[in-house]
């Protein structure tokens, strides 16, 4: 091993994938060390629901023996993944955090999975999440909450908070997430990673067990801004399973995280995103990044969206409703748990019991929530009222898109809160996602790295590129451009600075 | 549950009360795969067999549109004169049951494919057929459900059962739903005029193609709606009648539930608004869920699908692909064969319409091609239990045995005797023919030889015909007809017979 260091799970994908190919280290050598990790640190971390060693060292030996024969090998074959717990993986528990589907195992593969499968990626197994992807902090989780590896005391963010801690604790060079409201973006933030939400229907959602069907994307999660535009590119593209995916060539990320280049480019601040509510140490970390942009040769522009002041209204009435919808099919029926089937019961009683002891606090708020707004009488005042602040906020994206090539925000109002802190505050919690769901409301594309750590706490801060739909490059072109810059001014990733575990 | 035996009778309640009907008409479409995936939709299979993460609705599937089902959608939609959406979506439906896979149903809501339509339908009355127009509301698509049975338990409901079991293979398969707008001043001629537009509407489906509308296997459904007010009052209360599973019943149901409502109105009671289940064997319905509190479906657009929006050409390019009106059509044969509408009738009965068309394109004279299908042919399919048109036997053949007919090859009888052979899968016309020696005896020799044995063993008749008893000839051609086997044209024995006594007609 010559160009590849030692310490195995430190490494980026992207250097992993070569060493691999060059036959430098084994696919199987790679594994091996990110699973004795996860055996040493998990217990603390707890990013994983579900470690597939078996599975894992098999695909591995595969992929050795492929290169052995000298097949042509994908840009990240042999490469480590975890995935996130609520896409579907082929004989694998797939719990999406609930108890309600404790023991059920998918008879299919999501397309994502298998993408990644096809691109002989070897997948160590399922991350925790918020139940059901409802949460900011993944202390919803029915299997205990995730802790940050840059202090186990504090949240990782959610409802991504497994996937983003196993590459934050180094048991996981890459990860799948997936993103309603930020659920890639702001457990990014809070880990010092880089996640990207893709434009939506650039990633099929089959197999995606379906939190809002209008706002669900999955994208990848990385330690830098290049792995994960090679993730991108191995998951992205047209699927014809999910009439909601886009039929058009996916954008060519890996050469823009190559190019990295922001000369030229209009940088809009979003006026709204920002200012009060916000922590101070994360506007520093965020307008030295600005500086930083303008000295790389970019124009940054203020833009106003006006309409981004109603989006955490509108997104509180389309996600609840759409998850009533969504979360109905867990009814004890079919699969995952069935309670009070005693033989006294009837079935709608049988469908209720499950139903109050499968689903946790949060996911029966937001099913009242929705079932609430639905509700003959409310329709038009409530999800009606939402649909049209929906589209007001891709009107302020399509303007503010006339005056800048790409916007920026902080990703997160604060660096990550301590665990318990406002687990029993909802709003506080929904919060978290003001600066991240307008992208989800509209449909378009948005990437949060790592741009410091704020001087109060020492935790990291993120800043996130918003793109118009499918200029979901414009993001690694800018990501790429700020991630290099910054690495040179620390002489190294931010990620180097986490704590040993 | 009650059940209201009151009626009165309905001579008699037509004489107090209006009658207002709506039909609401399922109809299960008949592609290869179902409207959201690519199972089969074949009925019949073993439970469970066919389905997929898709029409289970497993966590985390997601459907794609079967094109098919929209195309065959449209085509309704023109055949009923409705004008075509250019864009609508689909909604879903919220409610728990257990044969809803996923605790909703896709289907369409206020955004309907194809509204606005008419049909026109005729009913016989004492002043001759009447047309009435029967205006159209919508057309829309929805997946079907599973299919429950309920184990033990007195009503064969899901309450009380011992248990139930749910058959998924039904889940997903393509319905569309014609729903009419309130038929009005139709009088006493109402139950008819809810079976004729069930019959027209089974036969336009037929024509088109896009179902096998058996109302017995359920791919056809008809709930009847139905209110009853006094002339130049409000209207009164609906019920809905489910459960009506033949054209018979559909006249049937319309008929009881105007006598039913006229008794509860008489006792000046209230109409409860209900849904009803009709039963076949004492031609009543008995009470079911009541519609008093409206169930809040939650309905919003799908999600997991994108709009329909039909192009305008494509549209058009589907109108050119509509069959002639089957109302129409009926005329024009009538006319053109020369048969009257009972006759008519009892081709489209059989289902023999268009093989009898086919038959006569195939050189056929009409008269004999409906003489086959439905006197032979179709003996033999309804032995068989399938439709004339599943039987194994082509056009080219029936053409071939009415050449071999007129050619006088053949008789009526041994004309059977092919079908029966061919039916039994003996091969071709010409090879059952030839294995079962089938020919007609036309050697003039062999059947002389046989009227002068059948005149030896019955002197008295010969003498009878000699004498100018010419009716008396009718015992020794069936002598002789019997002798050969029936193989042998009577006419010309009869003839040859006539010439050998020297007597003529």
């Amino acid at each position: 091993m010559n160009s590849v260091d030692a310490d195995l799970i430190r490494q980026s994908a992207s250097v992993l994938a070569a060493a691999i190919s060059e036959g430098e280290v084994s696919s199987l050598e790679v594994t091996k060390a990110h699973l004795a990790r996860i055996a040493e640190v998990d217990e603390r971390v707890h990013a994983f629901l579900q470690v597939t060693s078996e599975e894992a060292l098999a695909a591995a030996e595969l992929v050795d023996e492929k290169r052995r024969s000298g097949a042509k090998l994908g840009a990240l074959a042999g490469v480590p993944i975890a995935v996130k717990d609520v896409l579907t993986m082929r004989g694998v528990p797939t719990t999406c955090g609930s108890k309600i589907l404790e023991g059920w195992r998918p008879p299919y593969d999501a397309t994502v999975v298998a993408r990644l499968r096809a691109a002989d990626m070897v997948i160590l197994g399922k991350t925790n999440m918020d139940e059901f992807a409802m949460g900011s902090s993944t202390e919803h989780s029915a299997y205990g909450p995730t802790h940050n590896p840059w202090d186990l005391t504090r949240i990782p963010g959610g409802s991504g908070g497994g996937s983003a801690a196993s590459l934050a604790a180094f048991e996981a060079p890459l990860a799948i997430g997936t993103d309603t409201g930020g659920s890639i973006r702001q457990p990014a933030a809070l880990t010092g990673t880089v996640g990207v939400k893709p434009t939506y229907g650039g990633v099929s959602r089959y197999g995606l067990v379906a939190l809002a069907s209008s706002l669900d994307q999955a994208g990848p999660c990385a330690r830098s801004v290049l792995d994960a535009a090679l993730l991108h590119s191995v998951i992205a593209g047209h699927d014809p399973r999910d009439s909601t995916s886009i039929n058009a060539p996916v954008p060519d990320v890996v050469a823009a995280a190559n190019r990295g280049d922001v000369r030229g480019l209009r940088i809009g601040l979003v006026k709204e995103l920002g200012g009060a509510g916000y922590q101070v140490g994360v506007l520093q970390r965020f307008n030295e990044a600005v500086e930083l942009l303008q000295g790389l040769g970019a124009e940054v522009v203020e833009v106003s969206c006006p309409n981004f002041d109603y989006a955490l209204g509108a997104y509180y009435l389309i996600l609840p409703a759409e998850a009533s919808s969504n979360l109905a099919r867990f009814d004890g029926m079919r699969y995952g748990l069935r309670a009070g089937d005693d033989g006294s019961n009837s079935v709608e009683q049988v469908m209720s019991i499950s139903r109050e002891a499968g689903f946790g606090a949060e996911v029966k708020r937001r099913i009242m929530l929705g079932t609430y707004a639905l509700s003959s009488g409310y329709y038009d005042a409530y999800y009606g009222q939402a649909q049209k602040v929906r589209t007001l906020i891709t009107r302020d994206f399509n303007a503010a898109f006339d005056k800048a090539d790409v916007l920026i925000s902080p990703t997160a109002p604060t660096t990550a809160f301590k665990i318990g802190e406002k687990v029993d505050d909802p709003l506080a919690m929904y919060l978290n996602d003001i600066a991240t769901i307008p992208v989800n409301l509209a449909g378009n594309c948005a990437m949060s790295l790592p741009v410091g750590l704020a001087p109060a706490d020492g935790l990291p801060v993120g800043l996130q590129i918003m793109a118009p739909p499918m200029a979901d490059d414009r993001l690694y072109l800018v990501g790429s451009a700020l991630e290099s810059a910054l690495t040179d001014k620390w002489g190294h990733l931010l990620i180097e600075e986490v704590p040993s575990l | 549950m009650s059940t209201n035996h009151e009626t009165v009778p309905f001579e008699e309640a037509m004489t107090r009360y209006e009658p207002i009907i709506g039909l609401e008409v399922h109809v299960e479409l008949g592609t290869n795969s179902k409207m959201f995936c690519s199972c089969s939709t074949t009925f019949g299979a073993a439970p469970n067999t066919q389905v997929c993460p898709v029409c289970l609705g497993l966590p985390g599937s997601m459907p794609v549109l079967n094109r098919v089902a929209v195309e065959s959608t449209i085509r309704i939609g023109l055949a009923l004169n409705c004008d075509i959406a250019t864009w609508c979506r689909f909604a879903r439906k919220n409610y728990f049951y257990p044969d809803m896979p996923k605790d909703y149903q896709v289907s369409q809501y206020d955004e309907p494919l194809c509204t606005n339509g008419w049909l026109d339908v005729t009913v016989a009355t004492d002043e001759g057929p009447q047309v009435v127009r029967v205006e159209i509301e919508r057309v829309h698509m929805e997946e079907d459900t599973g299919k429950l049975t309920h184990a033990g338990g007195a009503t064969g409901r899901i309450h009380g059962a011992d248990y139930s079991l749910v058959d998924y293979n039904r889940a997903g398969i393509p319905l569309i739903e014609i729903v009419t707008k309130t038929v009005i001043g139709t009088g006493s001629l109402a139950p008819a005029v809810a079976r004729a537009y069930v019959t027209e509407l089974r036969d336009v489906m037929r024509a088109l193609g896009v179902s096998d509308v058996r109302m017995e296997e359920g791919s056809l459904r008809c709930d009847a709606n139905l209110s009853l007010n006094k002339p130049g009052e409000g209207w009164g209360t609906r019920s809905e009648t489910k459960n009506v599973n033949s054209l018979r019943s559909v006249e049937r149901a319309v008929h009881s539930e105007i006598e039913r409502q006229a008794a509860v109105l008489d006792s000046g009671g209230r109409v409860i608004q209900e849904t009803r289940h009709f039963q076949e064997d004492t031609g009543r319905s008995i009470s079911g869920r009541s519609k008093e509190q409206a169930e809040d479906y939650r309905y919003f657009p799908e999600p997991d699908l994108v709009p329909i929006a039909p192009s305008l050409a494509w549209v058009e390019e589907l109108r050119a692909t509509l069959p002639e009106v089957p109302s129409v059509k009926r005329a024009r044969l009538q006319n053109t064969w020369g048969i009257n509408e009972f006759e008519l009738a009892t081709l489209v009965n059989a289902g023999a319409v268009e093989l009898v068309e086919a038959s006569i394109a195939a050189g056929v004279d009409p008269a004999a091609a409906r003489k086959w299908w439905t006197g032979e042919l179709l003996r033999v399919a309804n032995e068989r239990g399938v439709e004339l048109s599943e039987l194994p036997v082509t056009v080219a053949q029936i053409a071939r045995v009415e050449a071999l007919i007129s050619d006088g090859s053949l008789n009526d009888k041994l004309a059977r005797q092919v079908f029966e052979g061919v039916l039994a899968g003996e091969g071709d016309v010409d090879s059952v023919i030839a294995q079962r020696g089938l020919a007609v005896v036309s050697d003039d020799g062999a059947l002389l030889a046989a009227i002068d044995e059948a005149l030896a063993a019955q002197p008295d008749v010969a003498e009878k015909i000699r004498s100018g008893k010419i009716q008396a000839a009718g015992a020794i051609v069936g002598a002789v007809m019997k002798t050969t086997k029936g193989q042998a044209d009577a006419a010309k024995v009869r003839a040859l017979l006539l010439e050998r006594l020297g007597v003529s007609e």
